[in-house]
């Protein structure tokens, strides 16, 4: 016999109202842990696609739309800028690099992304099949794009305008898209993109590529197929004679040093038509935003916990009534008043334990089961197979709320007069 | 064995018990707190087990002034020497015949022995019910599990309220054997509790009590 088998005894003698506490507890809990696998790993997937983006360069409008357009590929972007202007700013002394994306199209609800190959660089996504492009109309697919559709080297797909499948009117006909190469999973956005040149999506896009125009289409292609014309600082061709009329989406841009982080974007907004965001203020600002429904379930997950220790509290209490000949005999045999104290409190905190651990196995389950959902529709990678260190707080709290809910039980159990008790029965 | 100088208990403004005399008995003996009910042969009962401190006189066990300990050393000075059988049993029943005994044992602070259990329980015709829970058994044996539970720590004192009450009298005289048996064994002071005249015969000392009258106001 030991206090902690006595307590179990009891525990499982209320088998009903101990599932019900451990369920009500568990419930409460497992949000807490869901809410906490969530927000450490949306976070840390937004970080992981901002990495070493200092500053986003773009038309003017919402600079979050801005990053969610140019960063996370969520959202239309805010319009394009003119090539010639954004090879300028791309010489700015205080910019390191600068990465060119052209956005327009889709294929199956996967972005294509014109750009040059730094962009894969990046996010350091090696091929593991086929080369980069050398040609327009070359794709490079990202490694979900590439298990969810199956294509393959080789394929050719058909792109269609806009940005998702469902806004996606009208597809470009003309010239289908061939499989080059197939990247590497990185639990980056880019494993969702199709990567093409910058070149290409000017061929989809420019006015006179229409049918009734075969000289103007070969012109270019001839142009733009020549491995030896002459690139820019964005890696992008230079051809004068049109270049006047040419537009990127936006600039991917890393500072030479951090000071530049103060005047550059305090340039940008002031001194040209473009408008510069950081991706790290507009993803904090866009966790504030979030902040406020995750601020209501975890509220609810707060009230699910309170309700669960009251309603321990409540059997406890009643249970010490029933059981109060039991400890007036305990109190008969030897055992001190402070030995019964503990003994109920160790009941409160066995049972909250129980209930904290149903809550972290279903907060895992369930994150994983929606991750499982979720990786396939969203852009985030979630799993419910990791613990993260502020879960050891869990167990904290389980005891505290044990010895709370177990608290006013263990002192009446303390108060109680044995001899009255057990005259109480005779 | 046990000393009782002067005690007497009040319980609100009603005197429950005065016993004026000097009562001293030996190692091995048998008394009989015998009165009709209402004259304070439980609250006695309960004074000379420790669980009721009196509201004057004293009670000496093996030479200690039991109410001059702190409460927990009495706790552990009661589950240590004296060995209680409750009229109601109080056996605890989410645990099995062999866990009310141990729990003797552990919450006496004694370590637990699970041979001298099985010991006990074989001498008192229990053998083989050590893992039945006490609704599993008859009445006649949750008493004598009761009177196991007592005797389990080996007590100086064993003290039994009403043992008898209820039974016909080869029943209590059988329960009335085994409690005077028991107690030679462990070779403990035995005092029992009752108001059946059927008993008496079997005791060598007797404290008779009378009914209490209200205080005057």
């Amino acid at each position: 016999m030991n206090l902690f088998k006595i307590s179990l005894a009891y525990i499982y003698r209320r088998k009903l109202n101990t599932l019900l506490n451990m369920l009500l507890l568990g419930l409460g809990t497992g949000i807490v842990v869901v809410l906490l696998l969530f927000g450490e790993q949306f976070e840390e997937n937004l970080h992981r696609n901002v990495q070493n983006i200092d500053v986003v360069v773009g038309a003017k409008g919402s600079p979050l739309q801005l990053i969610l357009s140019s960063v996370f590929h969520v959202d239309v972007p805010t319009g394009n800028i003119p090539l010639l202007e954004a090879r300028e700013l791309a010489k700015n002394r205080a910019v390191a690099q600068a990465i060119p994306l052209a956005l327009g199209d889709n294929y199956r609800g996967y972005r294509i992304v014109g750009t040059t190959s730094e962009y894969a660089r990046h996010y350091r996504a090696e091929l593991v099949d086929g080369s980069f492009w050398d040609a327009p109309y070359q794709v490079v697919i990202g490694a979900q794009v590439a298990s969810v559709t199956g294509l393959a080297l080789g394929d050719e797909i058909i792109s269609s305008h806009g940005l998702t499948a469902e806004t996606a009117s009208d597809q470009h006909e003309s010239q289908p898209f061939r499989v080059v190469g197939v990247l590497q999973p990185t639990g980056s956005i880019i494993d969702r993109l199709l990567l093409t040149s910058v070149e290409t999506v000017w061929l989809v896009h420019e006015p006179h590529e229409e049918e009734g125009e075969g000289d103007g289409q070969d012109h270019h292609m001839e142009s733009h197929t020549d491995e030896d014309s002459a690139r820019d600082i964005l890696g992008l061709p230079m051809d004068s004679e049109i270049d006047a009329e040419r537009e990127v989406t936006s600039l991917l841009i890393r500072y030479r040093s951090p000071i530049a982080a103060v005047s550059f974007p305090r340039y940008v907004n002031k001194e040209t038509k473009f408008q510069a965001a950081s991706p790290a203020f507009e993803t904090t600002r866009l966790f504030v935003l979030l902040g406020v429904g995750l601020e209501v379930v975890r509220v609810f997950g707060g009230v699910l916990v309170f309700a669960a220790t009251l309603s321990i509290f409540v059997a406890l209490y009643n249970a010490m009534k029933d059981r109060r000949y039991d400890l007036a005999m305990m109190r008969a045999l030897g055992a001190s008043r402070g030995k019964l104290f503990f003994q109920v409190l160790l009941e409160g905190v066995l049972l909250t334990l129980m209930g904290t651990g149903l809550g972290f196995v279903l907060g895992h389950a369930s994150t994983e089961v929606i991750g499982a959902w979720v990786r396939e529709a969203q852009h985030i990678n979630l799993t419910g197979w990791i613990i993260l260190s502020d879960e050891f707080w869990l167990i904290g709290l389980a005891l505290v709320l044990g010895s709370v809910s177990a608290l006013i039980p263990a002192l009446q159990v303390y108060r109680t007069d044995v001899a009255q008790t057990l005259v109480e029965v005779a | 064995m046990f000393e009782l100088k002067h005690v007497g208990h009040v319980y609100g403004s009603r005197l429950v018990l005065d016993l004026p005399e000097y009562i001293e008995a030996n190692p091995g003996e048998k008394w009989l707190l015998h009165g009709p009910s209402g004259s304070g042969k439980t609250t006695l009962l309960h004074i000379i087990a420790g669980l009721l401190k009196p509201s004057q006189g004293s009670v000496h066990i093996a030479e200690q002034d039991i109410y001059a300990l702190t409460e927990t050393a009495r706790d552990r000075f009661r589950g240590q020497r004296i060995g209680i059988v409750f009229q109601q049993f109080h056996l605890l029943p989410v645990f099995t015949v062999l866990e009310n005994l141990l729990m003797a044992h552990y919450m006496a602070g004694v370590q637990q022995d699970k041979t001298h259990v099985q010991q006990v329980l074989a001498t008192l015709g229990l053998a083989g019910r050590e893992y039945a829970y006490p609704s599993e058994l008859s009445f006649g044996q949750q008493q004598r599990v009761a009177i196991a539970r007592a005797v389990i720590n080996r007590p100086q004192l064993l003290l039994a309220d009403e043992p008898t009450s209820g039974l016909d009298d080869t029943r209590s005289e059988q329960v009335l054997d085994l409690l005077v048996s028991s107690a030679r064994e462990v070779q403990a002071t035995l005092v029992v509790a009752s108001h059946d005249h059927r008993i008496t015969d079997s005791f060598d000392h007797c404290i008779t009590l009378d009914e209490q009258v209200e205080l005057p106001a």
